[in-house]
């Protein structure tokens, strides 16, 4: 199968208006390294291929005088991890845009494509849910906001409606001695989809030796990437020691409810989140410290 | 269905095809342009066999819409040599004896030359990451890997006068 048609509209306006215009059988894509895949293998009916990347708000990295961060829902992740701020400021994103897919990938596939595509297994969902990101979302009754950890439903699924567009994803400032970490498990060294995925981020005490605050999302564990409030609140006030990780990795344990498939066993997955969220913890802890 | 033509630039040449909406790059050099250099391997954005060069970036033919390179800028593994005169990635490979089949040639070496125009000191490391999501079935990648460290060596030489 085919899309029908292709319009690269230069507005949101024009891209809410082409979405809206489908009732529900027009898609937009920025990379397309998912869905003109999925059109191609009759995974998805399209009748019109909706490109968003000549929309100039839907492309790029905006360091705000705040110190958040602003990403346009289509930015490649090769411009993500490129960018020398990013890179200082919110490595976790790197870690998550520098793993998916291989290079021929990385050059095209966005983060808000990662996100839309609601992939259970996707690699920048549970950084996204870790640094709290906020998905903005355009429609045909103006813009709305989604805390990215509500915005998948199912897999494959999510909050979107007809007519609705990820225009970007806003970022609060990392807090001082924070850090953040995503690592994901899979057989091989590159290209291959998650097992399990996790990530964290961390708020320390001044001194380096206290938690005081920490989020921690897991993934392909459960139908949709799983924000594992438990697991932050076992950390919050406690110690940096062994004990505090341990018990944060018991929580996300008890948050996962995997399923067997080719890629793992249900319960190799519960043993591999308290492998993953005890690393990113580690690694989190490494970055707050400096 | 509304074919439209597409007017982009090909090696250097200015080039105009006619496309449907959801035909894909790589069907439209093969089919239309007769550049069957680019290979189809999985059609899905794994194997990099289809890799070409757009606007400066690597990336999988087979993963973009052929309408989406209106105005584009674009390398294919035709445009690699100059003439007659390999590319010392090309000399390199065929020394080496880093192909058998073939079918995968193409995407490795465009996609090895977009990584040391970029980055001309890459370790053998780097190159066996970058090269990920290129798949050959049958080297074992090892020959694949010197003929490109041999050809970066040669690269970086001063050219002679």
């Amino acid at each position: 199968m085919q899309a029908r048609n292709y319009v690269a509209p230069s507005s949101i306006d024009e891209a809410v208006a082409a979405l809206q215009a489908g009732n529900g059988a027009n898609r937009a894509f920025a990379g397309g390294t998912d869905v003109i895949i999925q059109v191609r293998e009759n995974r998805r009916a399209v009748d019109t291929l909706v490109d968003i990347k000549s929309i100039p708000e839907l492309i790029g990295i905006t360091h705000k005088p705040d110190g958040g961060l602003r990403l346009g829902a289509a930015t490649p992740c090769a411009q993500i991890y490129r960018d020398p701020q990013v890179k200082a400021r919110f490595p976790a994103l790197v870690d998550s845009a520098s793993l998916i897919g291989g290079v021929q990938i990385q050059s095209r596939a966005s983060l808000g494509g990662n996100l839309c595509n609601s992939s259970p297994a996707a690699d920048s969902i549970p950084t996204l849910i870790a640094l709290g990101a906020i998905a903005e979302i355009a429609g045909p009754s103006g813009r709305r906001n989604v805390a990215v950890e509500d915005f998948c439903t199912g897999p494959g699924q999510n909050v979107l409606q007809p007519g609705e567009l990820l225009v970007a994803l806003e970022f609060p400032s990392p807090a001082a001695n924070s850090g953040a970490a995503f690592e994901r498990f899979i057989p091989r060294n590159e290209m291959d989809i998650a097992v399990v995925n996790a990530a964290a981020n961390i708020t320390l005490s001044a001194d380096g030796s206290t938690f005081q605050a920490a989020r921690i999302a897991i993934g392909a564990v459960a139908p949709t990437p799983l924000y594992v409030a438990a697991a932050g609140q076992a950390l919050a006030g406690k110690p940096v020691n062994d004990d505090s990780i341990a018990a944060a990795a018991e929580a996300a344990r008890a948050a996962a409810t995997p399923i067997t498939d080719m890629r793992g066993s249900a319960a190799q997955r519960k043993h591999l989140v308290g492998v993953l969220v005890t690393s990113v913890l580690r690694t989190a802890i490494d970055r707050a410290r400096g | 269905m509304t074919q439209k033509v597409v007017s982009t630039t090909i090696n250097g040449e200015p080039v105009q095809f006619l496309s449907e909406p959801g035909g894909s790059l790589l069907t439209a050099l093969r089919d239309e342009l007769g550049l069957t250099g680019s290979k189809e391997g999985c059609n899905n954005g794994n194997c990099g066999a289809c890799n070409v060069v757009l606007n400066g970036e690597l990336v999988n033919s087979c993963c973009v819409l052929a309408m989406e390179v209106e105005g584009a800028d674009l390398l294919t593994i035709e445009g690699v040599a100059q003439g007659d005169q390999l590319h010392p990635l090309q000399n390199s490979f065929l020394e080496n004896a880093a192909l058998q089949c073939g079918i995968c040639t193409p995407g490795f070496i465009v996609a090895a030359k977009v990584l040391l125009e970029n980055e001309p000191d890459a370790d053998e490391a780097r190159i066996r990451h970058w090269l990920a999501g290129n798949l050959c079935r049958c080297t074992g990648y090892d020959k694949i890997v010197r003929a490109v460290l041999d050809a970066a060596e040669q690269m970086r030489q001063p050219a002679a006068t």
